[in-house]
């Protein structure tokens, strides 16, 4: 890694203008370092889910600086930015939004295809086995509305991974989920974490999940209260 | 830019909604199909029009006038160039239907480049005798080979040969309600007078029909050399020289100059069948105008499927841009979507009207004004398909573009906050 700061945000502030100017966040400064396994948690409407979509690159309507893997954002245009955030990020939200035009392994595909970077044999071959590792390659030729919920959040993380993205971003991953679903999903991305040096920024409501990240970041109002290492991290 | 990615989930999202997306391509279908066949079947009824008079008129005719004189005699006088002369009562003079010099004209018009070919004429109205009845008639003295080189007059003679006129001396070919008015048929041999009084007999050798009544009641047609027999004229007498040029638009131009050159009276077909040319241009014009309002209402409908289509995938775009699909890319999903509708649904519309067209060309169509003609009559030219499936393409861009510019400006976190 030539920078060990994967993210990194100055000064960030944004404003809603609709229906009175108010500001979401203020003053936003925070980095993420390679192989990071960091949790946002704060309560409704503190602003977290609006910083996830700043951070995203989806949102461009703020001020400050952000950086991904070194590099600012700032001129980029629509159309490098959806490259960035193709070959870059990827998500998991609280609904998986899997298209249900394609089967399971097509849908894992897609991002890979529109990457180009390998052949298609070879992203379906890893997506073949991004699927194999979340125990979902039994299902990969299914149509995902005959999934589970549990199945397709499943699925919609191995699409987050079929490029290698530098960092995985999580909306409220476990939020519709029960109590056994999410623990597998935090058991996944845990797993990523450990094996591939995985980098992660999921926001949450579930102080559970949270605490057994490497790092809580706290915000209320805007603005981040507090960070908070936690025990289980084992590397700085 | 992926186009193969974007092409194939252009064709899934057509696929998820197969039903909508194949009423829509209908609608194009039907459009181009209604065009190609009303653009057919009206040019096909304008060329038969047409062939009916302007093949058969050449493109400028040379003649004598029957005028007065341009120059009276005293306003050649030196003595009165300077006053003002009120002539009552000219009449016109006399010069003859005879061309004059008929020989070097033709033989200067047919160096001409824009010239098909010439064709000398003799026309003289004389009586057809039938029992102690006269029939006021014309015959037309013609070059056969030349005439039938310009107008194709075999395909108006539906009984005989119009080459029996040149080999055989005296014969003539008479129009089909001569024939019927005198009872006579091919073999039968009729008498002539002309307006001096001579009389000639002539065997008929075949019965023509155009499908005019006013014209096959009086025409027919001899050789040039049985024409100049019959008016007591000499080798050289001709009345008429007919043209036929390159290209008919050259016409008013190439007559009002032979006017000049060969100081004769022209007149080119365009003035001769005014009223011919109208015509045509009229059901042209109402003819694309139906076919383009088709295709226009064809356009709604797609307009209506796109939008509809984006409304109910507004998740699938969401996520297609949050993991790397720019807002270029999904226009040109939805281009492309609309695209393949229209393309479809042209290539159908081309072979239904293909079709359509053909099954018109097969209702039979008899009339006794149009004796060669059996069934209505259809024009089978490529272009009016290149218009159809160009107009198809261009509509449904244009339909396409509105819903697939509004799809790119979507923002994503909208939806997936909105969850």
């Amino acid at each position: 890694m030539t920078s060990p700061n994967v993210l990194e945000t100055k000064k960030i502030n944004k404003y809603f203008h609709d229906p009175v100017k108010f500001q979401v966040l203020s003053d936003i400064t925070f980095s993420i370092t390679h192989g990071e396994f960091v949790s946002v948690v704060g309560k409704s409407g503190c602003g977290k889910s609006t910083l996830l979509y700043i951070l995203s690159t989806m949102d461009t309507d703020y001020e400050g600086e952000l950086f991904i893997n070194g590099e600012t954002l700032a001129n980029e245009s629509d159309k490098d930015l959806a490259e960035i955030r193709n070959e870059y990020i990827g998500f998991v939200f609280q609904f998986h939004y899997l298209l249900n035009e394609y089967n399971v392994l097509k849908n894992v595909m897609i991002p890979g295809i529109k990457l180009a970077k390998y052949s298609l044999q070879e992203i379906e071959h890893r997506a073949m086995e991004h699927l194999r590792t979340l125990d979902m390659h039994t299902q990969a030729l299914k149509s995902p509305n005959q999934l589970s919920g549990g199945q397709k959040q499943r699925v919609a993380i191995a699409r987050a991974l079929i490029n290698d993205p530098l960092i995985v971003m999580g909306d409220e991953p476990t939020g519709n989920l029960d109590k056994k679903n999410s623990d597998m999903v935090f058991d996944i991305f845990n797993s990523i974490v450990q094996e591939k040096k995985q980098t992660m920024l999921i926001v949450t409501h579930d102080p559970d999940f949270a605490r057994r990240t490497h790092r809580i970041i706290e915000m209320a109002d805007g603005k981040i209260i507090s960070e908070t290492k936690t025990s289980e991290q084992g590397r700085s | 830019m992926n186009f193969s990615l974007i092409l194939n989930i252009a064709l899934n999202l057509i696929r998820a909604r197969m039903k909508q997306s194949a009423i829509a391509a209908t609608g194009v279908t039907f459009g181009i199909a209604m065009f190609i066949a009303l653009v057919s079947f009206m040019n096909g009824l304008n060329n038969l029009l047409d062939g009916l008079m302007l093949n058969r008129t050449p493109h400028v005719r040379m003649y004598n006038e029957i005028k007065p004189s341009a120059q009276q005699p005293i306003t050649l006088s030196d003595k009165y160039s300077k006053s003002s002369n009120f002539i009552s009562s000219i009449k016109p003079k006399d010069r003859g239907k005879e061309i004059y010099n008929s020989k070097s004209i033709i033989a200067a018009l047919k160096k001409d480049p824009r010239i098909v070919d010439v064709a000398p004429k003799v026309t003289a109205p004389v009586f057809f005798n039938a029992g102690t009845i006269e029939i006021t008639g014309v015959v037309n003295g013609i070059d056969v080979p030349a005439e039938e080189h310009l107008f194709s007059v075999s395909s108006y003679i539906i009984d005989g040969n119009v080459f029996d006129l040149a080999s055989v001396p005296n014969t003539i070919i008479i129009g089909k309600g001569l024939s019927e008015k005198m009872l006579v048929k091919i073999g039968d041999v009729i008498q002539i007078t002309t307006l001096r009084g001579g009389l000639v007999s002539l065997k008929i050798v075949g019965i023509s029909q155009i499908g005019i009544a006013e014209v096959d009641n009086t025409m027919s047609y001899t050789s040039l050399e049985t024409a100049q027999m019959i008016l007591g004229e000499s080798a050289g007498y001709i009345t008429d020289i007919q043209v036929k040029l390159t290209d008919v638009a050259l016409a008013p131009a190439a007559a009002k100059e032979y006017k000049a050159r060969f100081s004769i009276d022209a007149i080119d077909a365009q003035t001769a069948n005014s009223q011919f040319e109208t015509g045509s241009k009229v059901r042209s014009i109402i003819s694309y105008a139906v076919g383009i309002t088709l295709l226009i209402v064809a356009g709604f409908g797609i307009y209506n499927i796109l939008n509809m289509m984006i409304y109910e995938k507004m998740d699938s775009i969401a996520i297609l841009k949050a993991t790397g699909f720019s807002g270029s890319d999904v226009k040109w999903i939805f281009i492309s979507l609309a695209l393949i509708i229209g393309i479809a649904g042209g290539l159908f519309g081309l072979l239904a009207g293909f079709t359509l067209s053909k099954i018109i060309g097969i209702i039979p169509f008899e009339t006794a004004s149009l004796p060669t003609i059996k069934t209505y009559p259809v024009d089978y030219k490529i272009a009016y398909y290149l218009i159809g499936i160009t107009f198809a393409i261009g509509t449904t861009a244009i339909a396409g573009l509105l819903p697939a510019l509004k799809a790119s400006r979507i923002d994503p976190v909208e939806i997936i906050r909105g969850k």
